[in-house]
């Protein structure tokens, strides 16, 4: 689905990763864990298409990455899920409308929006906070409407990126149970997090696989986690 | 770009374009620009027109008249100007030719004389008009015959003034042309300029807007429509209060001259209405144009 081979990654004179390879099979779940500024960001973007590879060769669907024109990697967007750290929300629009962004720029009609959105929000708690902006938020709150953004358009992968970073206990352990859900729906994930309290609360739910990023390369985890 | 895609472009979808912030200073910018630009054009516009018919009529009423001018002894004007007439009234290409009266003349010399101008007691030269007709005037040969048969008289084609009479509406005409040109180049700068500024202020929703999985077109889209539309109603003000202001000039009279003949005659009132389309469009351009570049230079 989205397949990695001997991908390096340099950021002016500095390697960030270095001849890295990643394969993320339909319905499989991930974690990807390491510490603060070892890359995890760097790799997600890799895999959406942020951010293309300085040598190696990136795949996502069969196609590859590096070859995609805009029109196409917006469309590959609209097949992968992100759910950024800082959420990345219009300030100026509502829950609702930032949201249905996606069904928005897919051209999809207003009718299944408006069901869709409703279902969507009620399924990760926000729906009765259609009308709040971004700013009027809670952290918890803006990371459940960022994965609801994330999944609206029932896209094949979901990446998240420290969607734990800003959120108490609770608030972690139930996004988390929504991230499994979406997996048990046949949705690939992929969380990057350096929280691994949470990987391990994700063992008893989840046949997970985790992998670490270490010295600009990725290795997968062992059982010290 | 198609058809299809400019309509895309420019039919209204309200959640679409709630994707840019609907306030910010290039908000007002293009709309006072687009009003201002309009309101010149207006006046432009009416310069032209109304060069363009001062031409027309300088050099139409003036191409098929001439005048010839008897200047005589008193005692011989009477018989000079009845030859003079004969003569005209056997050349081919002569419609008419009749002698001006008395009051004619002092009428053509009050403004500079007064109307008590004791004509009689003054050597003032007998003027006959002639108006052409087919198959045209052979000036050349009725000067020959007019210097041997009539020896005061003095023919005046009105060609010596009326040309550059005519080239300076003409060129007047062209000035106001040339002036909505530099109109239009200048209001499509200055949507591009803001076009620019508000795609580099909004870099950050263009961003989010590609993370979820937004084409170039539909984020083009929604900052084309939103200047498009802007400077279609602040042209569309412009125009208005342009008019106005045309309306307001003083009507066109002999006192007054050419410059109170500006204003729009006829079908010419309807042509305003085409500024602020042009408006419009000048802005689609500036803006896509401008969208495009922007978007390729924040892939």
């Amino acid at each position: 689905m989205i397949e990695l081979e001997n991908v390096s990654y340099t950021y002016g004179d500095g390697e960030l990763l270095s001849d890295v390879s990643l394969q993320l099979r339909p319905g499989s779940f991930h974690f990807l864990t390491g510490p603060s500024g070892a890359g995890k960001t760097t790799l997600l973007k890799l895999c959406y298409g942020a951010l293309l590879a300085t040598s190696g060769r990136m795949t996502a669907f069969g196609q590859d990455i590096a070859r995609l024109d805009r029109d196409q990697m917006a469309l590959l967007r609209r097949r992968i899920g992100v759910v950024h750290q800082d959420c990345r929300f219009l300030d100026h629009m509502t829950l609702a409308e930032n949201v249905a962004l996606p069904l928005m720029v897919s051209g999809k009609g207003e009718n299944a929006q408006k069901e869709d959105l409703l279902e969507l929000l009620n399924w990760v708690g926000l729906g009765t906070r259609l009308d709040a902006l971004p700013p009027e938020l809670s952290g918890g709150e803006r990371q459940r409407a960022a994965l609801a953004r994330a999944v609206i358009l029932s896209p094949d992968v979901v990446l998240a990126d420290e969607p734990t970073g800003n959120v108490d206990w609770e608030m972690s352990q139930r996004l988390l149970r929504l991230l499994v859900e979406l997996n048990k729906m046949g949705k690939t994930v992929l969380i990057a997090t350096h929280d691994l309290s949470l990987i391990r609360a994700a063992k008893s739910q989840v046949q997970a696989r985790v992998l670490r990023i270490s010295q600009r390369q990725i290795q997968l985890a062992g059982a010290d986690l | 770009m198609n058809k299809g895609t400019i309509r895309s472009m420019l039919v209204r979808d309200k959640r679409a374009d709630r994707v840019v912030p609907p306030s910010g200073y290039t908000a007002q910018l293009t709309l006072f620009v687009s009003g201002a630009m309009a309101f010149l054009a207006v006046f432009a516009l009416a310069l032209s027109l109304a060069s363009g018919r001062l031409a027309d009529r300088w050099a139409s009423e003036l191409a098929g008249a001439a005048t010839l001018r008897i200047n005589a002894p008193a005692e011989q004007l009477s018989a000079q100007t009845e030859a003079a007439l004969t003569v005209l009234t056997q050349t081919p290409g002569v419609a008419s030719a009749r002698a001006l009266t008395a009051e004619e003349q002092v009428a053509l010399l009050s403004p500079w004389f007064g109307p008590d101008l004791p004509l009689d007691t003054l050597p003032i030269p007998q003027l006959i008009e002639i108006i052409e007709g087919e198959p045209g005037l052979d000036t050349a040969g009725l000067r020959l015959r007019l210097g041997a048969e009539v020896p005061g008289a003095v023919l005046d084609d009105h060609s010596r003034w009326r040309e550059p009479l005519v080239e300076a509406a003409n060129s007047l005409r062209r000035l106001g042309w040339v002036s909505i040109l530099l109109i239009g180049g200048a209001t499509a700068a200055m949507i591009t300029l803001a076009a620019n500024a508000s795609l580099a202020a909004n870099a950050q929703i263009i961003e989010v807007l590609r993370l979820v999985g937004a084409r170039d077109r539909f984020i083009a889209s929604a900052f084309v429509r939103r200047f498009t539309y802007r400077a279609f109603f602040g042209a569309l003000v412009g125009v208005l209060f342009g008019m106005t202001g045309v309306l307001l000039l003083p009507e066109a009279s002999v006192e007054g001259g050419f410059l109170t003949g500006l204003g729009f005659q006829g079908v010419g009132w309807l042509l305003p209405a085409l500024i602020p389309l042009l408006g419009a469009a000048v802005a689609f351009l500036a803006t896509w144009t401008a969208a495009v570049r922007k978007l390729k230079e924040l892939s």
